[in-house]
């Protein structure tokens, strides 16, 4: 591992065998959500940009590992509105905690605070660029559906050229043969460089423009994103895929048995509410999921995991 | 040498010093910069919009009585990749060094991302070279890339 100390800012230095060790001990806490490895521990959540789900989520997983939480999910009451530095920040709250797990709007602000804090950190998100307990609770997902991570066809949909989470699933992924199915419209592609990264790395893919029950037959996995209004510089094209990208229940007709549907939430529109209610629907549990994965990497960036 | 030879007529020749050469004309000034040529109290002559049959156009710098380390040297590399800096002893050119491009390049360039951390907090940027023969730079931090005609000094 490529990481400052323990700190996770990224999946990038994380091999094959890593990944699974990871993934591994999150099972054991789904068997055993609850204990006391945390006793006496403190942990900072810092929350420069606003986000309920995944604070939500690390925070349970410490209370439920018995340590303490500190922290705001709100920069604006804190000193950074003063203007003070994010070095001044972490350098300060590294007195407190053991830990500190941040989420800023700024790119490279993970890695920058892993660089000066004495204490390891976790990257909750920094801005467009890293979000990596994302991607390890989708592993998780897939691995606990599908008995395996080698050889799956995963069909990413939606957005997949600002998608920070379909971006990541490429990179860690690459271990594991997969073969891809990118669909989306054409204005939110899958950039070039994303593409050349898989053939330089020997992953197959295939790019689709439409949503159907044909195409997605043979999927073992369909990652669902958001394609987002703001995404688009001509409206009118918007208005014109919007509702092409849609996932509904008549789609799922020819669907593989094991095929499992996942979004890394929050859903707009783009999944239709009936298929809520379809066996292969997985997205809620799938956030679940993300509460062992992260029991998982906070005790793994205390140096807790045998 | 016969061609160099009437450019360098132009400025007085150098008993002892560095001579940049295959500057291209806009980027003279970051040379000077870059080098810190601002601070040296050695005679410094520069040549901007000269001919050259390679280039069209080039710059040359003559410094007296100062030689650079490689680290100073491959700084130049982010913008110009085929300077060329002649040695001179006793007004002969003793070694004509090629710049080598760097593994990371340190302190020098912005990142072109407005989000990125570094151009938010008093840091140093960071970038690995990628791509030696094209000029890409990553930036450590945001992971963006930065093309060679992108590069913007800080």
């Amino acid at each position: 591992m490529d990481q400052t100390g323990r700190s996770l800012i990224s999946l990038e230095g994380l091999n094959r065998e890593d990944i699974l060790w990871l993934l591994g001990h999150a099972a054991k806490f789904e068997a055993n959500p609850n204990s006391k490895i945390l006793d006496g521990k403190i942990v900072a959540t810092l929350f420069f940009e606003p986000s309920t789900r995944t604070r939500l989520s690390f925070e349970t997983a410490v209370n439920r590992l018995g340590g303490r939480v500190i922290g705001f999910s709100d920069a604006a009451t804190t000193s950074s509105s003063k203007g003070e530095t994010l070095k001044d920040t972490i350098m300060m709250v590294s007195n407190y905690a053991d830990l500190i797990i941040m989420r800023h709007y700024l790119e490279g602000a993970a890695r920058y605070a892993s660089e000066v804090s004495p204490v390891p950190i976790i990257n909750a998100g920094d801005g467009a660029n890293q979000h990596p307990s994302q991607t390890m609770l989708d592993l998780y997902s897939m691995l606990k559906t599908q008995g395996r991570l080698d050889d799956l066809n995963i069909y990413l949909v939606g957005d997949l050229k600002y998608g920070r989470t379909v971006h990541s699933m490429l990179t860690a992924m690459r271990f594991f043969n997969p073969t891809f199915h990118f669909i989306s419209p054409d204005e939110l592609k899958m950039p070039e460089e994303y593409k050349e990264y898989c053939r330089n790395n020997g992953i197959k893919f295939q790019e689709h423009t439409s949503l159907d029950e044909e195409t997605i037959a043979d999927a073992d996995i369909l990652y669902m994103t958001r394609v987002q209004r703001e995404r688009f510089t001509d409206l009118m094209e918007y208005e014109r895929v919007k509702d092409m990208f849609i996932l509904r229940n008549e789609m799922l007709r020819s669907a593989k048995p094991n095929l499992k549907i996942l979004h890394p939430l929050p859903r707009v529109n783009e999944i239709a509410q009936d298929v809520d209610a379809n066996p292969h629907a997985y997205y809620f549990q799938q956030a679940k999921n993300g509460l062992f994965v992260r029991e998982a990497l906070i005790c793994n960036a205390l140096n807790l995991l045998k | 040498m016969e061609k160099s030879a009437k450019s360098e007529l132009l400025v007085a020749a150098l008993e002892n010093g560095t001579v940049i050469d295959h500057i291209p004309s806009d980027k003279v000034f970051d040379v000077v910069n870059l080098l810190g040529l601002t601070g040296i109290n050695t005679p410094i002559t520069i040549g901007a919009n000269l001919s050259s049959k390679k280039m069209g156009s080039k710059g040359i710098i003559k410094i007296a009585d100062k030689y650079f380390t490689e680290k100073e040297c491959s700084k130049l590399s982010v913008i110009a990749p085929n300077i060329v800096l002649n040695i001179i002893r006793d007004y002969e050119v003793v070694e004509k060094k090629r710049i080598a491009m760097p593994d990371e390049v340190r302190g020098i360039v912005k990142c072109g991302n407005p989000k990125c951390i570094t151009n938010h907090e008093p840091m140093q940027t960071v970038f690995d070279v990628v791509d030696k023969r094209n000029g890409t730079l990553r930036c450590r931090y945001c992971n963006k890339d930065i093309h060679k005609g992108d590069i913007k000094l800080l």
